[in-house]
């Protein structure tokens, strides 16, 4: 099963985890098979909303939600079931100052061609 | 079978996993001495084999290699770790100096592992539904969102149980043991409750649109064999039993549409003759033991059962000189009400009446469905129709189960009309 872990976390507090253990833990899930994607992302600062709304494209400044947590970064995770899952996310350094969202992700495409 | 030798791999590589996983699991809890650790080496040991197996070929003995793999990939890990978190760095050199003996994996050891991961997962210190859940996820090998399912329940707050007992293992610092011969009957006691609780979660759902969830009972019944081959206590050996004659009969016990079908006017034909054999033959190997006890002794009452062509047919007196035996070895009033049932069967249904009155008269089992409707039975077949009908009534307040709920209905219409 496939797993979506989306780091949130207060971006001041986020700084005080340093970039080279998340980069070594991000390492070790790479090592493992585990991870098939990660990123971490700029600033909310530098995040444009868009919309399309009857054919117009509106644009704003900053993230859809205002709030004091803001998505930081992601990991695309492979784990046998929910709880492996919450066991890797536990482990992202990030966690202990922030949260991880963890959320299976829906199977759409083979869900499409098992439909025909 | 594919040709392509990359796929013939990851085959073989699954077949081990499904082979071999929970005792490789078991034997790296001890080694490791904690589940999440174990866990994640038994995943790292498997991502190795798919790495190193195509190029170096199958090991001779797989498992054993997955354990030295997995226990030398976590201590790998835990230096990693060390670097940002320093209290990991005594964890890493304490498990590397242990000497790897315990990568060592004859029958006896692994047997032994999977012995302490059975009574872990069971340890009285957990609550029952989170004993279920890690019992079903570690020793069986069902994921989160499988047992979910199968209980109903919302997958995170099954993967909260779980994440919480093992938290409780690790804080109270359970052992990671067989329990000493002193203990050992109350602990395999909490084992085989466990073990019949997934199977009647799964033989007759307490809850829910259909009867029986074949998949959650076939679990406890592969539980059960695994516990007899591991320790054949005579109650282990008693509760195969009961859960393979209760099996027997799984197609007979409900029509095509999903209706309830009562014991006495089952299709016997449709029993599963092989499942029936090799009960009676558990049933008879526990009571020569003459150390059986409840559940021997409700197999004992299932094989009579197996064994009669039709109801009419049915060894009555043994089967409520078992339902005595029974009540001294575990009085419950449930076993007095089958008790009662059987005493309908074998005297009369006035007999049994007088039982079940005395029964609800204490207080016990008035807010039981089944003693209601047992009740109600023995009315309709005395041609007291008023009063099955209120007996009928109360079940069908009582009872939460939709084939149920039908067939209760279905026996109300047959009363005829109050008027």
């Amino acid at each position: 099963m496939k797993y979506l872990c989306l780091v949130y976390g207060d971006e001041h507090e986020l700084h005080s985890v340093p970039d080279r253990e998340c980069l070594a833990y991000d390492e070790a899930l790479r090592l493992g098979g585990r991870c098939l994607a990660s990123e971490a992302l700029e600033s909310s600062r530098t995040a444009a909303t868009v919309r399309m709304r009857n054919g117009k494209t509106s644009v704003t400044d900053g993230p859809f939600a205002e709030s004091k947590e803001q998505l930081a970064g992601f990991y695309l995770i492979e784990a046998r079931d929910l709880n492996e899952a919450i066991q890797v996310a536990s482990r992202i350094p990030p966690a202990r100052v922030g949260s991880v969202e963890v959320r299976p992700i829906r199977p759409i495409r083979e869900l499409a061609k098992q439909a025909g | 079978m594919s040709e392509d030798p990359a796929d013939r791999m990851r085959a073989t590589v699954e077949a081990v996993y499904r082979a071999e996983s929970r005792r490789v699991l078991a034997t790296l809890i001890r080694l490791l001495g904690d589940f999440d650790l174990a866990e994640e080496a038994l995943h790292d040991a498997f991502a190795t084999a798919v790495e190193r197996w195509p190029r170096d070929g199958v090991p001779a003995n797989p498992r054993g290699w997955l354990v030295s793999a997995g226990r030398f990939k976590a201590i790998d890990g835990l230096r990693r770790r060390a670097r940002f978190d320093a209290s990991l760095v005594q964890l890493a050199e304490r498990l590397d100096a242990e000497t790897g003996d315990g990568a060592v994996s004859d029958e006896e050891g692994v047997a032994d592992d999977q012995l302490r991961l059975i009574f872990t997962c069971c340890h009285p210190a957990l609550p029952p539904d989170a004993q279920i859940a890690l019992t079903l996820r570690e020793v069986c090998g069902l994921t989160t969102e499988e047992i979910a399912r199968a209980f109903l329940t919302q997958a995170p707050t099954l993967a909260q149980r779980v994440v919480r007992a093992k938290a409780k293992i690790r804080d109270a610092r359970i052992p990671y043991e067989v329990p000493t011969r002193a203990d050992l009957p109350g602990r395999l006691d909490a084992v085989l409750r466990v073990i019949y609780l997934v199977f009647n979660e799964g033989y007759s759902a307490s809850s829910g649109p259909s009867l029986t969830r074949h998949d959650v009972s076939g679990e406890a019944i592969r539980l059960g064999r695994l516990l007899v081959g591991l320790l054949p206590d005579p109650e282990a050996v008693g509760l195969l039993a009961l859960m393979l004659l209760h099996e027997s009969r799984r197609t007979a016990r409900s029509s095509t549409a999903g209706e309830l079908i009562l014991l006495d006017e089952q299709d016997r034909a449709l029993w599963n003759r092989e499942l029936v054999s090799e009960g009676a033959a558990l049933v008879e190997r526990a009571l020569l033991s003459r150390r059986f006890g409840p559940y021997a002794l409700q197999a004992a009452i299932a094989a009579v059962h197996a064994e009669a062509e039709s109801a009419a047919a049915t060894d009555w007196a043994q089967i409520v000189a078992l339902y005595d035996v029974l009540l001294r070895a575990d009085p419950s009033p449930v076993v007095e009400l089958n008790r009662a049932v059987a005493v309908a069967m074998r005297d009369g249904p006035e007999a049994g009446l007088t039982l079940i009155d005395a029964i609800l008269a204490r207080g016990d089992l008035t807010e039981y469905h089944l003693a209601h409707s047992a009740r109600a039975d023995l009315c309709r077949r005395l041609g007291r129709t008023a009063q099955a009908r209120a007996s009928y009534e109360r079940a069908l307040r009582l009872t939460r189960q939709e084939p149920e709920r039908r067939f209760l209905e279905r026996r109300l219409e047959s009363c005829g009309d109050p008027s």
